[in-house]
């Protein structure tokens, strides 16, 4: 449809704007690289769907920079080849994030039930059905393993942020190298490293407290790193106007730089957290386990989800691997709610 | 609001003006600096107590730890060879095949997101890629072994009927079930995230004169990013890679899940069985004898001295290409 400017107030044009009439050989070429697959998977011996799905992108992609070819040269379709290979690598790298989130809903949905809140595997082995037993066991070991991590962690983590954003003292280039460094440590290392230390020579046995450990060693890096960058967000006049008002350093950080940074400091703790809620393997070296709750932290084996997860892995059965779904949709869920608050708090400003 | 008046007693003395900090800055400034030496405590304590530890098994077995191919404990007194050979290929194989598979993914999603998409669809992808970093790498692992699997078995004949010749794809015997292949698979998806975040921060750095220099003299997109984004950004991809493959070098779980664990070297991607120096800890661990137990503590040095030097080389690559542009 056209519309009829009046002759004084123009109406503004977006020549740039693609129209209906422009996407009509796009649209065709799609359906001719359609039947163009059709025909190849028809008449010649490639079978399968991943025949399709490639001879689809190959018609596809080909047909589109031949038209553009004819219409604008050569340069013009090695840029619509180009920018098809990469719509499609981009979405082709979405397929595992929905088919993971897919299938863990759709799989562990089948054992959610109820019970499995209240019930713990005291009483039921993993092959057993799904009428009996639970995981609040790991769920409490979950809860119990994360806030001691925590409280390990946070004092060293923010402290060091702290001493790299507000002090930059000689050794800072050498500390933000060590905290890399320790980004990288993986979980594995961390979990053998508390075993050879605390574990190996002595008569201590798993339990939540040596758990929590490898764990904290884990999440340290990452707070770190993420409260460190938003302390540098602090506008350096507030500590100016602290100092000039004659505070000192300490009651300027205090009493202004970290309540400025608070939300950020609290997103940096979340993202720690979920870094390490998941965490498998350093819990097998370290954790014990335990098929009841167990609510002393220092002595007598845990559970977590994680692990719980996997000893249903292990289990292979089909009611081990049901329970290991339903395990991994609850510890998804989690990870989940803290990603979301994470989200939350990290998008409020820096006050 | 009142003021009440108060005038001044006595004129105060002057203020002594010093630049000394006084006693609480320096209990303060003392508590962060000992504090931040905390990374510093932690990494010597790994290393120590790992090659303290495993240190029997060094001695004994000398440079044959890392050079031989040959795991067994030593029954009633026989002596025990340890050899990480197999395993250290492995982990190689492994993680070349998710460098192979992911970083050239990572690259085009992150290119896709920094040049393509529009504004909302990108916001979308990158909150699920974030969202993809924080997934626990147990749900990897279960998802690979169950839904992953039987697509990249076909995947894998496929490869094994047309590359067969190549010797990496042969094939002594039909067994595409937990190979190499497909656990390298599963870390390729791991490690998309963080390659292609830190791809996405370089592209972003592409100095916008530059780009716009390109557009003015009529480059079509695509050669823009070949003569301008592509040359900035290099460095910082192959950093990102590395950041990827520090990952992949040390995953346990996941690979655990996936792998047929067999202590045999293997280079054939797609025949089915391998290991990785990770999941062999975990899988030998449960009925291992003190001897052998030390022996995987020192297995596992050698694994974080391998991720300690890939995660460096990574992070000061990354770090150069962002600070200068080069």
């Amino acid at each position: 449809m056209t519309t009829f400017a009046s002759t004084n107030s123009v109406k503004p044009t977006k020549p740039w704007k693609v129209t209906k009439r422009q996407l009509i050989p796009n649209f065709s070429l799609l359906i001719a690289a359609a039947i163009a697959t059709y025909l190849v998977v028809a008449l010649t011996p490639m079978k399968g769907k991943l025949a399709y799905v490639l001879l689809f992108f190959i018609f596809g992609t080909g047909f589109q920079a031949a038209l553009s070819w004819s219409k604008r040269g050569k340069s013009a379709a090695v840029d619509t080849l180009a920018a098809s290979i990469m719509m499609t690598g981009g979405m082709l790298v979405f397929l595992p994030v929905v088919s993971l989130l897919y299938t863990t809903v759709v799989k562990g949905f089948k054992g959610l039930r109820p019970q499995i809140f209240t019930h713990t595997m005291e009483s039921t082995s993993y092959s057993d059905p799904l009428t009996s037993g639970g995981l609040l066991h790991a769920i409490i070991g979950t809860l119990f393993l994360i806030a001691i991590a925590t409280v390990i962690s946070l004092p060293l983590s923010i402290l060091t942020a702290l001493y790299l954003t507000e002090i930059k003292g000689k050794a800072s280039g050498f500390i933000q190298f060590l905290v890399q460094a320790m980004s990288g440590v993986p979980s594995v290392v961390a979990g053998i490293f508390i075993y050879a230390a605390l574990l190996l020579t002595t008569n201590l046995r798993g339990s939540t407290i040596i758990g929590a450990l490898p764990l904290a060693i884990l999440m340290i890096p990452t707070v770190t790193r993420t409260a460190q960058e938003v302390l540098l967000l602090v506008p350096n006049e507030l500590r100016e106007a602290g100092l000039a008002l004659g505070a000192t350093q300490w009651k300027t950080v205090a009493t202004i730089v970290v309540p400025a940074a608070r939300n950020g400091l609290i997103t940096a703790v979340i993202l720690g957290v979920a870094r390490i809620a998941g965490e498998t393997a350093p819990l097998l070296f370290t954790l014990g386990t335990s098929d009841k709750i167990n609510w002393n932290i220092f002595s007598g084996g845990q559970n977590a989800l994680p692990y719980y997860v996997w000893s249903g892995l292990r289990d292979g059965t089909e009611g081990g691997l049901q329970r290991a779904w339903t395990g991994i949709l609850v510890l998804l869920m989690l990870v989940l709610t803290l990603f979301v608050s994470a989200r939350i708090f990290g998008s409020r400003k820096v006050k | 609001m009142t003021f009440t008046a108060n005038p001044p007693k006595a004129i105060p003395e002057k203020r002594q003006i010093t630049t000394k900090p006084r006693v609480s800055d320096k209990i303060f400034r003392g508590v962060l600096t000992v504090m931040s030496m905390s990374s510093l405590l932690i990494l010597t304590l790994i290393g120590l107590f790992l090659s303290l530890r495993g240190f029997q098994a060094f001695q004994t077995q000398g440079i044959g730890f890392i050079t031989k191919v040959d795991w067994t404990a030593g029954v009633d007194g026989s002596p025990d060879t340890f050899g990480l050979g197999a395993m250290i290929i492995g982990t190689l194989i492994i993680s070349a095949t998710a460098l192979f598979v992911g970083v050239p993914l990572s690259v085009l999603t992150a290119l896709f997101l920094t040049f393509y998409a529009p504004e909302r669809l990108k916001r979308a992808l990158v909150t699920l890629v974030d969202l993809m970093a924080s997934f626990p790498s147990i749900l990897f692992g279960l998802w690979g072994f169950i839904v992953l699997m039987p697509m990249a078995e076909y995947w894998a004949q496929l490869i094994h009927k047309y590359l067969g010749w190549i010797p990496i794809f042969g094939m002594p015997s039909p067994a595409y079930t937990r190979s190499p292949f497909i656990a390298g698979l599963v870390l390729a998806i791991m490690i998309i995230p963080i390659v292609t975040s830190v791809s996405r921060e370089i592209f972003n750095q592409t100095p916008l004169d530059r780009i716009q220099a390109a557009y003015a003299l009529g480059a079509t997109r695509w050669a823009m990013i070949k003569a301008v984004v592509l040359p900035f950004g290099a460095s910082g991809v192959v950093g990102g890679a590395m950041l990827g493959l520090g990952r992949a070098l040390g995953e346990t779980v996941a690979v655990y899940s996936v792998l047929n664990i067999v202590f045999k070297v293997n280079f054939q991607v797609l025949y089915g069985f391998g290991g990785n120096i990770a999941s062999m800890i975990v899988g030998k661990w449960g009925e291992a004898s003190l001897t052998e137990s030390k022996a995987l503590l020192a297995a596992g040095f050698v694994l974080f001295v391998m991720t300690l030097v890939v995660n460096l080389l990574a992070n000061f690559i990354v770090r150069r290409t962002v600070k200068t542009g080069k």
